[in-house]
């Protein structure tokens, strides 16, 4: 009998069309899992088994009736709770939004739906984004599977960790400065971010606009390229929506899956390895490098100079952005209210009590930022950072295929070590920043366990603007080697979780 | 209030003034999402995630905003960016859904324009524009309890209707050198730009309604013995006068501003830099509520939007549709009317110019349509206090209403009844004309039948006109119109009874 | 780059509509200033013609045709407001002024 929950999308996707199994039958595998390990997991905030059901049934009952549906129809997802779901509560990890049901559906909600696809549930997240640890989430952190006194990574730590618990086979997340790669990494799973505008923003709660992005996790190349192909497109709702035609990542992820990596090169990012990096981080790094030379791959290295400041930029852009992005929650139209005698007073208490630590310190931050006389030297020059980054990763283009990198400088940490120090945490971030400051897209895959702590390591590769099958190709045949070094996919390797039956999650 | 007047402040200060006018577009859609732009409307029934701010929400540039700005900004004779930028202003107001207005802050579309303005003698003056640049409006507040105003309200209750509808933003450079036309200046200002967004059909421009609103910034400096030493003296600190309502009121709040701060000065007392309100019903204004601290804005570029590029072949195309400055429109139509300097000026001071000149374009005589315009029309909209645009009668409609009279089928004094038959909305004059049987009654035999009836109560008429009286026919005249309530063909009926007398007419 | 005050913080905050406890504006001034020098390293470049990015990918003229698109209904819109009153949502007493 298949254990289900521990299939690929597109093995389930093919089982579906294939009628080997129902999507009843594999949501309510899921739907079990989650509730079997959940309580320790903590990835998913809010469980939809009704609704998800509701649609699993609706797919098994059009395609028992020779209805033409969608590749991914019937495979169930989670979504983080970044994204607006109409009827489903939504909350950006945030007490600020507790209890609030959207009245509209995010685009790429509406895509899911109409790919009929069942959704599981909204997956847990660090408040607003703001996070590489998931610990900021005002609902309580969500747990590594690999080892549940580590974090999962963030902000979309409820995304990465319910593929790798085997709650779900592929999740939604958000990447704004390494959301979605960070967690990737550090769970064992493989996370892409789009170039800039790929996927549609409406409907995702903004942090910084000019950074976010949306993108598909899954515990595979494929699994990933299969939704992808599903987020992506044109939006009129988002104006910065690119008009280009969606990645061909799933033919690019075939195309890889053979192994062969000749004629590619890989550029390694001389500012993003060396001081600073887990010694067990850069072995396996370097390990995928030797496999990939076997491959018949070349690896050069590239110098992006303007890197060293990546991070500063970073840290005065997505606060500026987030500061007046986060304005609107202020008690007038939806969520929480905390009642004072006049509306001014009602604002600031309610902002007051409804966010998180990180959340008001990063308002601040990017109230000071913007403010006056205050501009030029910190928004208005972090934005010229923006495009001495690009210049480099135009120049390092010019030598290499995809550009490399470990994708975090280390394993997951527990739970609680870097949470008094934002400095530090923010150092999480330093290998993905540059991607989300320049709009181009990528993607980190399973580097395999660090030696010195037996935790999951990253490979980051990244592509030019709109060469999101690049990431695809090159990534799906370093996947093919690396599985075949470790005799399956990393995934596999994650230690048993211990279930609690009946116990459903919140 | 002030012991002081206007004219003791503008004899003794310089008066430099600006003028922001916010100008309502009329497209049907608002600024950034696909919600009805309409006036009036159930609160919160014109509202979509993006207006109301909902998390998520993004917004999205309507196409026909910015042609109508750019349009606007060319009659203005404004240069027009090459790339301009959405900004965000960022401040807190319940009813500014996303806690910001998005707007424009260094690149505004249209930029470094001037405007001729046309005072009532005759006197153009050049106002110098800064810039007109394009953003959204914010919703719309009512306070309860208290006096319904903002000061002792209970609560406030939030409609976001009118919550991103497309504003173009007007603003002048200082204005100096006006001295005692300064108020008048103002108003004329105003008004042309009124002229000019109707002319160019993207606002209605009702200030009543708020379509077009206006805030006022008046300073006084020091008066200096010649123009070059004036320009020398520094400006003055200023005061922004808003929620000034009409035409009227910007003149009158110019004039109460000169005189209050005028009087401070004079007192050795400083001119406080603030925003203070009109009051239409005291003639004054008043300082708004002090400010815990100076507000921020922290302007920056609009991150959801991407720039304005107009191309310079689109510009030029569009510039081809900006109709004549209605200054210059109204001295073409003078003359091809023949109208008299006085008359010209008082139908532009009717606001009647658009009026007549579609009047005229429907068939009728110019002065015919002045009459109509300038007489009975402006005489109804008093009494019902409302403008000349607002009575429920077209420029067609009176066309039609003079065709019929030129025609002969009715009389001035039908023509009237019909005319309120129109404003009855009854249907258009030849409907009621026809409804109402307002037709002059021309008809021989019928008009020999009423002057006999009338001559017979009256035998001495007939007489008297053949010793030589032939005045005395009017009489009958007058007997024949009333009994035909108006419709028997006058003349003809002259005609008839000087016949009965054997007279020639 | 100047660090920030105690009362820098506290301004800040008003703008940005967050209250603060005494206590909450020491442990602040201390964390921000800490990351403010850390992003100080910015002043050490030369950027005074290196042009501003603003959007990572270069589009202009993206717009939408002044086409009605479906509303929601008051219902819809005040389903979520904490306070609502003949279909408006109501807020405490408004003390400021409109801008």
């Amino acid at each position: 009998m298949t254990d289900w929950i521990r299939a690929t999308a597109a093995h389930m996707a093919d089982a579906l069309a294939a009628g080997e199994v129902t999507s009843v039958s594999l949501t309510q595998a899921h739907l079990d899992r989650i509730a079997a390990v959940d309580g320790d997991v903590h990835a998913f905030l809010h469980v939809n088994a009704d609704g998800a059901l509701e649609t699993a049934a609706a797919v098994d009952a059009d395609r028992a009736a020779g209805v033409s549906l969608p590749r991914l129809a019937g495979v169930p997802i989670g979504i983080k709770d970044v994204l607006v779901t109409q009827g489903l509560p939504t909350t950006a990890g945030s007490r600020i939004l507790e209890g609030w049901i959207p009245p509209y559906d995010a685009t790429v909600t509406r895509k899911v739906r109409e790919a009929r696809m069942p959704i599981l549930g909204k997956t847990n997240m660090d408040e607003f984004a703001m996070g590489s640890s998931t610990e900021h989430s005002a609902y309580g952190p969500t747990h590594n599977p690999w080892d549940l006194d580590r974090i999962p990574g963030g902000s979309g730590g409820g995304s990465a960790a319910a593929l790798a618990a085997f709650e779900a086979p592929l999740t939604i997340g958000s990447d704004t400065g390494g959301s979605i790669r960070q967690p990737a990494s550090v769970t064992g799973t493989v996370g892409v971010k789009p170039t800039y505008g790929g996927v549609s923003r409406y409907g995702a709660i903004a942090l910084a606009s000019s950074l976010d992005q949306l993108g598909p996790c899954g515990r595979t190349v494929l699994d990933a390229a299969l939704l992808h192909e599903v987020m992506g497109g044109h939006d009129p709702h988002d104006a910065t929506s690119l008009r280009s035609p969606v990645p061909g990542a799933v033919a690019a992820a075939l195309e890889g899956a053979s192994g062969d990596l000749s004629g590619v090169t890989l550029g390694v990012i001389k500012e993003l390895g060396g001081e600073g990096y887990q010694d067990g981080v850069k072995q396996r790094f370097e390990e995928a490098l030797d496999a990939a030379r076997a491959a018949g791959a070349t690896v050069v290295e590239v110098e992006c100079p303007s890197f060293v400041y990546a991070l500063a930029a970073y840290y005065l852009i997505l606060p500026a952005e987030a500061s007046s992005n986060l304005a609107k929650f202020d008690g007038v139209r939806f969520g929480l209210r905390v009642e004072r005698e006049t509306i001014e007073r009602t604002m600031a208490a309610t902002r007051a009590q409804g966010f998180g630590d990180e959340v008001k310190r990063r308002v601040i931050l990017g109230t000071y930022a913007l403010s006056a006389g205050y501009y030029d030297a910190y928004y208005g020059s972090a934005q010229k950072v923006r495009t001495l980054i690009q210049r480099d990763f135009a120049a390092a283009f010019e030598k290499a295929t995809v550009l490399v990198s470990p994708t975090v400088p280390s394993t997951p940490f527990k739970l609680g070590e870097r949470i008094d120090d934002p400095l530090a945490m923010y150092l999480n971030d330093v290998a993905t920043i540059p991607a989300n400051l320049a709009g181009i897209p990528g993607m980190s895959i399973p580097a395999g366990l660090a030696p010195e702590d037996n935790l999951p390591v990253g490979f980051q590769l990244l592509a030019p603007a709109h060469e999101d099958a690049r990431l695809y190709r090159v990534g799906g045949a370093l996947e093919s080697l690396l599985n075949a070094s470790w005799g399956g996919p990393l995934a596999g390797l994650a230690p048993e979780l211990a279930t609690s039956a009946g116990e459903a999650a919140r | 209030m002030t012991n002081l007047t206007y004219d003791d402040a503008v004899r003794d200060f310089d008066p430099v003034f600006g003028i922001e006018v916010h100008v309502e577009l009329n497209t049907k859609t608002k600024m950034f999402c696909g919600c009805l732009n309409e006036f009036g409307g159930e609160p919160n029934t014109h509202v979509c995630p993006v207006c109301l701010g909902l998390p998520g929400s993004m917004p999205v540039t309507n196409g026909k905003a910015v042609e109508s700005a750019i349009r606007l900004g060319l009659a203005l004779g404004c240069q027009i960016r090459e790339s301009s930028r959405f900004a965000r202003k960022n401040y807190f107001y319940p009813d500014l859904a996303k806690d910001y207005q998005i707007s424009q802050y260094d690149e505004p579309t249209c930029f470094e324009g001037s405007l001729d303005v046309v005072l009532d003698d005759g006197e153009v003056v050049t106002i110098a524009i800064e810039r007109a640049h394009i953003e959204e409006d914010a919703g719309k507040n009512t306070h309860v309890g208290g006096t319904g105003g903002i000061q002792g309200a209970e609560y406030s209750l939030v409609d976001y209707n009118r919550g991103g509808v497309p504003l173009v933003e007007i603003v002048t450079k200082p204005i100096e050198g006006m001295g005692a036309r300064t108020a008048e200046v103002a108003r004329a200002y105003v008004a042309t730009i009124r002229d000019i967004v109707r002319g160019l059909g993207i606002s209605d421009g009702r200030m009543e309604q708020g379509s077009l609103r206006a805030d006022v910034n008046l300073s006084l400096r020091p008066k200096a013995p010649d123009a070059a030493a004036q320009s020398a003296v520094p400006f003055g600190k200023r005061s922004e006068t808003k929620n000034v309502n009409s035409l009227r009121a910007i003149e009158r709040a110019v004039q109460y501003e000169a005189a209050r701060q005028a009087e401070l000065l004079l007192a050795g007392q400083p001119v406080v830099q603030e925003t203070r309100h009109w009051h239409e019903d005291t003639s004054s204004t008043t300082p708004g509520r002090s400010k815990e601290q100076a507000e921020d804005y922290r302007y920056f570029p609009e991150p959801d939007l991407l720039p304005v590029e107009p191309s310079r072949a689109w510009v030029e195309e569009l510039r081809g549709t900006i109709p004549e400055h209605p200054a210059k429109l109204s001295a073409r139509l003078r003359e091809e009317w023949g109208f008299s300097e006085l008359e010209m000026r008082d139908v532009v001071a009717a606001d009647a110019l658009v009026l007549l000149s579609d009047t005229v374009a429907a068939g009728a005589a110019p002065q015919a349509a002045r009459k109509w315009w300038l007489g009975e029309l402006a005489r109804t909209a008093n009494e019902r206090e409302v403008t000349l645009q607002d009575l429920p009668v077209t420029a067609s409609d009176i066309a039609e209403l003079q065709g019929l009279v030129d025609a002969g089928t009715i009389n001035d004094k039908l023509a009237r009844q019909a005319l309120e038959g129109v404003l009855a909305g009854e249907g258009s004059p030849a409907a009621v004309v026809e409804a109402r049987g307002l037709v002059v009654v021309s008809d021989d035999s019928a008009l020999e039948a009423a002057v006999d009836e009338a001559l017979a109560a009256q035998p001495d008429v007939l007489d008297k006109i053949r010793e030589g009286k032939v005045q005395a026919a009017g009489a009958i005249v007058g007997a024949v119109m009333k009994a035909t309530r108006g419709q028997a063909d006058a003349g003809r009926v002259r005609e008839i009874i000087l016949a009965r007398a054997g007279v020639q007419g | 780059m100047s660090s920030l005050e105690r009362a820098d913080v506290a301004r800040l905050a008003i703008l940005a509509r967050i209250d603060m406890t005494d206590d909450d504006l020491d442990r602040l001034s201390g964390q921000l200033n800490a990351i403010v020098d850390a992003v100080a390293t910015l002043a050490t470049l030369d950027t005074h013609d290196v042009p501003a990015t603003s959007h990572p990918i270069p589009m202009a003229n993206v717009e939408r045709d002044d086409v009605i698109e479906p509303s929601l209904t008051p219902a819809q819109a005040l389903a979520a407001a904490p306070q609502a009153e003949d279909d408006r949502f109501r807020v405490p007493q408004i003390l400021g002024e409109e801008a």
